[in-house]
């Protein structure tokens, strides 16, 4: 593994009575994209912020790039950039302008025409931020955290309300940044996010990280059951079903079948051979593992 | 340095690109000055040694022009920037948090400047109003003095303001009645004297009285009126500490 850029132990914060973060250890190392994934109110924006330097915490250890961010000073802001969850932009000011503005506060910003780029936005870079779409301003957003040409980069739900168009182009820039060699700190709502865009994610539930691992892997995504589905053909019974395919579910108000299995190429063979010899067509078969969502779902779950 | 000349030149071109600025700041004053100086034009004012209405208005009206462009324009346009997320964001960057209260409190500097020129001139050329020579450097005082303390209160006031929706009456609340108390829209001749002996307690009535002074052609000397802006400087102060303490960057929404 390669130099840590953000380290964590044991990291606690309470308001009042409530425990937002309940004892947590993250390392996330030089040019990773990590996302940090949980219901809201899990703990999760609360820890991107102590990690900003945002808010203060009552117990354990943390840094970033080297230094606490409670004191982070200005060199330290210098090789960060952040998106906000929210932030509406300066209407008045052009996109050019507004990044003009920013590049000024570093001592060795990007390229501004270049940023433009970047994010996609150069037919938009003298139009002013008040009059971009909610998807135009979010990745005017994201070229003022990369102006800095930051380092580390906390990008906090930088997707939420984008149509899915947009989505997609948001994450051709954050891909874009992984070539860039910057290591990014998402958090998200979305699975197929971190699924298209992270090396590493991990859950926090109630405070705590409750499973942590590449998205493939996570909470042994990886050795779960394989799941083939398709739909009975109308003139077959249940019954008729070849017998040794593995645990048989029927869903979809009794046309479509589940079938559950560790096996997935013999029994997918056996299927198969069974429909082609008695002439029966599974329309709709697909072969599919638990998606992270799936994974994510039984973590997060509420206890009954 | 060149970071609050930097911000300062954005600030500049947002104020001027937005037309409710553009307008409460800069061109309603001069309109009520207009309009006072018409209505009553030719009275003259016993109380105040019998100067022309015109006289007592140049001052009154500048007084509103510099606490719109300190008080108002920054207590709005801070919790515009606050609840937009703008605030917090900046803090995020390299930037010295100075250098962006500085960028702010020299753009209402300026345009408290710019408006005591213009209105001074109208005063000059319009409604034959002059600033004796020698009370010059008293007026450019009590303008620095006044602006300073106003935008310490500008950014005090955005305390108590919990959203952009309530910034402009929260602000107007604050001193739509004290211009009244304290003569800056109402000659003070008509004020009953309780009410204005109340006024005095509050910086907009020392502050009219310290650019009145300036105006005044029965003023001797250089025309400082220390006592008033004594006063003007400790709300600023308040102000100050109040800001220091309770002033959020973080949205409140």
């Amino acid at each position: 593994m390669s130099n840590p850029v953000i380290e964590i132990r044991g990291l606690r914060k309470a308001y009042g009575q409530n425990e937002a973060v309940r004892g947590i250890a993250l390392s996330v190392s030089e040019g990773e994209v990590f996302a940090f994934l949980g219901p809201n109110g899990a703990g999760k924006t609360t820890t991107v912020e102590i990690l900003e330097g945002y808010r203060g915490r009552d117990a354990g250890e943390v840094e970033v790039l080297g230094q606490d961010p409670r004191d982070g000073d200005r060199r330290w802001r210098e090789r960060i950039g952040i998106v906000l969850q929210e932030c509406r932009m300066e209407p008045l000011l052009t996109v050019r302008e507004t990044l003009d503005l920013y590049a000024g506060y570093y001592e060795a910003p990007r390229d501004v025409t270049e940023t433009i780029a970047l994010v996609g936005l150069e037919g938009k870079a003298d139009q002013r931020a008040g009059k971009l779409s909610g998807g135009q301003q979010r990745r005017l957003d994201v070229a003022l955290a990369l102006i800095g040409d930051a380092e580390l980069l906390f990008l906090d739900e930088p997707t939420t309300g984008f149509d899915p168009s947009a989505r997609r182009q948001a994450w051709e820039v954050i891909a874009s940044l992984r070539e860039l060699g910057k290591t990014v700190f998402l958090t998200t709502h979305y699975m197929d996010e971190a699924q298209f865009l992270a090396d590493r994610v991990a859950i926090i539930r109630d405070g705590r990280i409750v499973a942590e691992g590449a998205p493939n892997e996570l909470g042994g995504r990886a050795e779960r059951a394989t799941t083939i589905r398709f739909l009975l053909p109308p003139d077959v019974l249940q019954d008729e079903l070849p017998g040794d395919i593995g645990r048989v579910e029927v869903e979809l108000r009794g046309a479509g079948v589940a079938v559950s299995t560790d096996e997935p190429v013999a029994t997918l063979n056996r299927l198969t051979g069974w429909a082609l010899e008695r002439g029966a067509d599974l329309s709709g078969l697909e072969v599919s593992r638990p998606s992270l969502e799936d994974m994510y779902l039984e973590l997060t779950e509420e206890p009954e | 340095m060149s970071l609050v000349w930097h911000q300062f030149r954005y600030d500049q071109r947002v104020f001027w690109r937005s037309p409710a600025s553009v307008f409460f700041t800069v061109l309603l004053p001069l309109i009520f000055l207009f309009i006072f100086c018409e209505i009553f034009g030719g009275d003259t004012i016993e109380e105040r040694g019998n100067v022309s209405i015109a006289t007592y208005y140049v001052p009154g009206i500048l007084t509103l022009a510099i606490v719109s462009a300190t008080l108002v324009s920054l207590a709005i346009s801070l919790v515009e920037a606050r609840e937009s997320g703008r605030l917090k964001r900046v803090r995020s960057t390299p930037i010295p948090t100075w250098a962006t209260v500085a960028g702010r409190i020299g753009n209402a500097l300026v345009i408290s400047v710019l408006m005591t020129v213009i209105v001074t001139l109208i005063g000059r050329f319009l409604y034959d109003v002059e600033v004796p020579d020698s009370t010059i450097p008293a007026l450019l005082v009590s303008l620095l003095v006044g602006a300073f303390a106003f935008s310490c209160l500008g950014f005090a006031l955005t305390a108590v303001i919990p959203s952009e929706e309530a910034a402009p009456a929260v602000t107007n609340v604050a001193v739509l009645p004290l211009y009244f108390l304290s003569g800056v829209f109402i000659p003070d001749s008509e004020i009953p004297e309780g009410v204005l002996n109340f006024a005095s307690i509050f910086p907009i009535r020392n502050f009219f009285e310290a650019l009145f002074t300036a105006f005044d052609p029965a003023t001797a000397g250089a025309g400082f009126e220390w006592g008033h802006l004594g006063i003007v400087a400790l709300w600023g102060v308040v102000g100050l500490l109040l800001a220091a303490r309770f002033f959020r960057w973080a949205p409140r929404g």
